[in-house]
């Protein structure tokens, strides 16, 4: 690894209040599902939208008398997980039951661990956007059960449960309380959420809540060493509403101690729409969750070939695939941070360095500027981009090969994206190619000299300056196409008489 | 016709050999379970068509030849174990409209090895009971004295084969809900070792504790049935994966040379004397059939009692929250809210001894006393482990009394839980350890029948199947019914 | 050990029971004497004894290979269900 990860604490982040300054205290408790077939202690399909409780058998409805047995292939991502974050992975971890009532808990309690999670001590490094490296620690990753959903509308009074989801395997990702800004909490939430998909152990889909967060966040006087009061925040289930309801929080905490009252710990819920939180009253009662050992479960136990086995899966993580663009493509840290932001752009990026056959600065200049470009202007992901990498790469090479400018080469992008055609097809259609030919560039800076006696005259008797105009107006008379090099040493050797 | 004294191999063999067939014999346990029922209020559910469609089936099968062993023998089993499309009540007013949309494993099982269903059986509340007096269905009756209570939390189907009304029936045991009552009517029951037998479909109690197992005459009927029930599930997850030995096969073992422990602390206060009695005279049978005699010491077993009246309550508080009136079972009427659909659901849904047990566990596990109760006493559970771990590299065996004295009056001891957990008192160690045990009738005080507990290592079960075989072979006691049965 | 009414009203709380007021003190009686019976435990010594979860030691989680096997039953599965509307179950508000 190239960073050296150092624990930045500027003062910058302080939040400046009525009566000082205030330090921001956050952890961030992430629940992944894990990308399973199948449920966590059941058979039942995990798949997102199926028809209300179409995909809940007797284990995930907690009938009498069933019993729950333990996905393999949960284990072994929550395993990948632990490694790839450099975590200690145990060799024997446990189930307890979370006792608690709730509809969509149909057991009366979450399987869940306890004492003794699968995964513990881990760190992931994470680049602030001040563009230093922070070191943010994972206390524990465990392996636990999901809920069902309470469904309210068209029920009257009522609510309806839908327990597709209840067994889903889930692993909660704790972190310390190592970040100091909502925006570093975005940067860490980010990051995992790389992690997770390089890993191919979550889809990180949050919008159908595959990958969500909960924010612990206090607020303390600079230089006070002990931690304020916290309230967790629930619901805050995409990058911008985490940094909202963070930033919210913040500063509801603060005036609320400037103003002499007191944090009171709570669950809170972000409501996006009135962008605020508000206290979960409902969450409130069930604190005493009496947790202890599940005796349906024994304890998990993993020896070494089991780690071994799940080490070679271990592809290739986005810290280390950024330091190799580095030292291999030649890219600066922020380049290579941007294209190995997910596994999959990383993987379009090289795709189009191999087909081009180098040129890794360009590739990489084209990958980030006008791909990403259109890919957020349409909101796609890089899996859905309209420009596969060889063709991208093909427009690459007529810009090396010099058949289009670097400038026209912008409006052939567009042309591929809308139109749905390779580079050639787009240059030859529209006549873009480059002209090269030192006659024909002759030929224009002739006429364009001959059109414009005086300010060829004002040229030659000194004024430099018009050197521009000449190469405007040659470029204009070819369409643009001109070899920019060429024309300007040909333009150079004419006006000069 | 005498079908309902013969053993289950005396049925194997006349069903083999076509003297009479599987539905004649259905018609036969049918029409006593019928007429007795009323009185002893054994079962819950008789499943008369049910019956006669197993028991034709079975016919077939061995008109075609090739049926298993046990096709056409019938059986009930206890209404903990989850039957598809029958009602499954638990003993509770909570689920007494719950109709179970899947066989348990045990059921599964005995149903592919031929059994005939005659019905389900009564028990304690959720199984939590040593009398049968908390069943929502009114109490179980002793057949040999109907004012006496016949044990619990398996009476039903301890009472049904004391009455012959069923050659054999399932029970589960998490305290002694199998042994017990099969020493206060005076016939076998065995638990297994925890593991052998499928938990799958059988309602929760206790899940660290309970196990299924089979009561019938004698030992040589039960190693028929274990042998049918018993094996690896891949659906519950605490089932052990070794081969199921050879029960009926390996019965003849003899017991000489066998090393017979007996736990000092078993013998002593609390004991009646003729019950002592009858335990010693077993005791030197077995020593004149060529077993060696040793006294082991158990010094922690004495507080199995305490240990387990924390473990169980705070598995059956967590195991019994899924009873909440939303996905089935009893929901009260008119909810006002969320809270009073739970509080009022659970509170009319469940009987005063549950209730008192979930609120012993709920207790026990919450912030603050986890320590001192939960904890405390899975540690002194290791050591009541560690203790039989000794005693079994001194003995093969164990032997002791069941219950400390014969079936009470019914309603002696209901208002009083401590006296009432203390019947348990020598059946639970075995609970704890996970260990096999078995009780068998080893004589009679006055009119009522004592049992003779058995206890072996883990997957001890044929040892002691075998010297419980060889007891009974020199003994008519599990022979005697009572005499309105006879 | 000795339990108040409040205690035991906490209790039935927590485990979502409701007891009524004829209840309540059979159950303060009943469930000290069982506290006070099971308080025996603190006499032994178990320093440096692991607690028992399981009476098998030394068996493991056995893990099953992720495969679905089920398909949707929920009509046979909601035939218990007290109260059921477009497929989901229905309970009194749920306010979060």
């Amino acid at each position: 690894m190239t960073t050296t990860a150092t624990n930045v604490n500027t003062g910058s982040n302080y939040v400046q209040g009525a009566t000082g300054e205030w330090e921001v205290v956050i952890g961030l408790e992430i629940h992944a599902q894990l990308a399973t077939k199948s449920k966590i202690f059941s058979a039942s399909a995990t798949a997102f939208g199926a028809e209300p409780n179409a995909q809940a058998n007797l284990v995930d409805l907690g009938y009498p008398g069933v019993l729950p047995v333990l996905n393999r292939e949960a284990v072994r991502m929550a395993v990948k997980f632990g490694l790839g974050v450099g975590a200690k992975v145990s060799r024997r971890s446990v189930f307890a039951r979370k006792n608690y009532f709730y509809p969509d808990l149909p057991k009366g309690y979450q399987i869940s661990q306890y004492e003794r999670p699968i995964v513990e001590d881990g760190t992931v490094e994470v680049l602030l956007d001040d563009g230093a490296w922070k070191t943010v620690g994972i206390t524990r990753a465990h392996l636990e059960e999901d809920a069902g959903k309470s469904l309210h509308e068209g029920l009257g009074a009522a609510s309806g449960i839908d327990l597709n989801r209840a067994g889903t395997p889930l692993l909660e990702i704790v972190s310390e309380p190592d970040l100091r800004s909502a925006k570093e909490a975005v940067a860490y939430l980010k990051k995992i959420h790389t992690l997770v998909r390089y890993l191919e152990i979550c889809d990180g889909n949050m919008q159908e809540g595959s990958f969500r967060c909960d924010a612990n966040v206090s607020v303390r006087r600079v230089g006070q060493p002990k931690f304020g009061t916290r309230c967790e925040i629930k619901n805050v289930n995409s990058f911008r509403f985490v940094e909202k309801a963070i930033n919210y929080e913040v500063m509801r905490q603060i005036d609320l101690l400037e103003g002499g009252g007191q944090v009171v710990q709570e669950t809170r819920l972000y409501d996006a729409n009135k962008d605020e939180t508000r206290s979960m009253r409902s969450k409130e009662e069930a604190n005493d969750y009496r947790y202890f050992p599940d005796p349906d479960l024994l304890p998990v136990e993993l020896d070494a070939a089991f780690l071994d086995e799940v080490r070679r899966t271990l592809p290739e993580l986005p810290d280390e695939k950024a330091a190799r663009f580095q030292q291999q493509y030649g890219l600066s840290a922020y380049d290579a941070g941007v294209l190995t932001a997910s596994r999959e752009l990383a993987d379009y990026y090289e795709a189009v360095v191999r087909e081009v056959g180098g040129e890794p600065k360009l590739c990489a200049n084209w990958t980030m500027g006008d791909l990403s470009g259109f890919l957020n202007k349409e909101n796609l992901e890089i899996g859905q981009s309209k420009v596969d990498a060889p063709r991208l790469a093909g427009l690459v090479k007529r810009i090396l090969d010099q058949t289009v400018s670097g400038k026209l080469a912008k409006d052939v992008f567009e042309a591929m994206w809308t139109e749905g055609r390779d580079a050639d097809a787009v240059i030859e259609a529209k006549g873009l190619r480059q002209i090269t030919d030192t006659s024909a560039i002759e030929r224009a800076i002739d006429e364009v000299m001959a059109a414009n006696p005086k300010q060829l005259a004002e040229y030659r008797s000194g004024k430099d300056k018009l050197f521009g105009f000449f190469v405007g107006q040659t470029m204009k008379a070819t369409g643009g196409k001109a070899n920019p090099a060429q024309l300007n040493e040909l333009l150079k050797k004419k006006l000069g008489g | 016709m005498s079908l309902h004294t013969h053993s289950i191999a005396a049925l194997a063999e006349g069903l083999a050999a076509r003297r009479f067939s599987a539905v004649e014999l259905a018609e036969h346990f049918l029409k006593r379970i019928e007429s007795a029922n009323p009185r002893l209020n054994a079962f819950v559910t008789i499943t008369r068509e049910r019956a006669l469609a197993d028991a034709r089936r079975a016919d077939e099968a061995r008109a075609k030849g090739g049926a298993p062993r046990l096709a056409g023998v019938p059986i009930a089993h206890k209404d903990i174990f989850c039957t598809d499309g029958i009602r499954t009540s638990c003993g509770s007013r909570m689920l007494d409209n719950f109709v179970a949309p899947y066989d348990a494993t045990v059921v599964e099982k005995l149903a592919r090895a031929g059994t005939v269903l005659l019905g389900k059986t009564n028990m304690d509340e959720f199984a939590m009971g040593s009398s049968n007096e908390t069943s929502y269905y009114g109490p179980v009756r002793n057949p040999w004295d109907l004012a006496k209570v016949p044990g619990g939390s398996s009476g039903g189907s301890a009472a049904a084969v004391a009455a012959r009304l069923a050659p054999a029936a399932t029970g589960t045991d998490t305290g002694g809900s199998i042994r017990q009552p099969a020493a206060l009517v005076g016939i076998s029951g065995i638990k297994p070792t925890y593991g052998r037998v499928s938990r799958y479909g059988m309602i929760a109690f206790a899940s660290s504790l309970d196990q299924g197992g089979i009561f019938a005459a004698s030992a040589e009927d039960c190693a028929y049935l274990l042998h049918a029930m018993a094996g690896f599930d891949p659906r519950d997850s605490t089932s052990v994966d070794s081969p199921v030995p050879d029960y009926v096969g390996e019965l003849g073992t003899p017991v000489k040379g066998l090393r017979i422990g007996l736990v000092k602390e078993f013998f002593g206060e609390g004991l009646d004397a003729a019950t002592a009695a009858l335990v010693q005279a077993s005791i030197d049978r077995y020593r004149r059939l060529g077993a060696e005699i040793v006294e082991v010491s158990c010094p922690s077993l004495p507080l199995s009692v305490p240990t387990y009246y924390v473990v169980a309550p705070a598995e059956c508080s967590s195991n019994l929250s899924r009873f909440d009136g939303v996905r089935f079972g009893y929901r009260c009427e008119n909810p006002k809210d969320l809270l009073d659909l739970y509080k009022r659901s659970r509170g009319e849904g469940f009987g005063a001894e549950v209730k008192r047990r979930i609120m012993t566990g709920t207790y026990v596990l919450s912030a603050g006393y986890y320590d001192a109760y939960y904890l405390k006493a899975q540690k002194v559970r290791t050591l009541i482990a560690n203790d039989f771990r000794r005693a079994f590299a001194a003995a093969d065996l164990l032997v002791c009394p069941t219950s400390p004295t014969p079936a009470f009056d019914l309603g002696s001891k209901v208002d009083d839980p401590i006296t009432m957990y203390l019947n348990d008192i020598y059946t639970i160690g075995a609970n704890l350890a996970g260990l096999p045990a078995m009780s068998i009738p080893c004589g009679f005080i006055g009119h009522l029948p004592v049992g003779l507990q058995l206890i072996g290592p883990h997957f001890g079960e044929s040892r002691i199947l075998s010297a419980a075989h060889a007891f009974q072979r020199e003994t008519d006691w599990h022979r005697r019914t009572p005499a309105a049965y006879a | 050990m000795s339990l108040t009414r409040r205690d035991v009203e906490g209790i039935a709380h927590l485990a979502r029971l409701q007891v009524t007021e004829q209840e309540l003190p059979v159950y303060v009686d009943s469930l000290s004497k069982i506290l006070s019976f099971v308080e025996q435990l603190s006499a032994a010594d178990t320093a440096a004894v692991e607690p028992m979860a399981h009476p098998l030691e030394g068996e493991v989680q056995r893990l099953r290979p992720d495969e679905v096997a089920e398909s949707d039953r929920h009509e046979k599965y909601q035939a218990n269900a007290p109260q059921v509307k477009a497929a989901l179950y229905v309970v009194p508000r749920v306010i979060e």
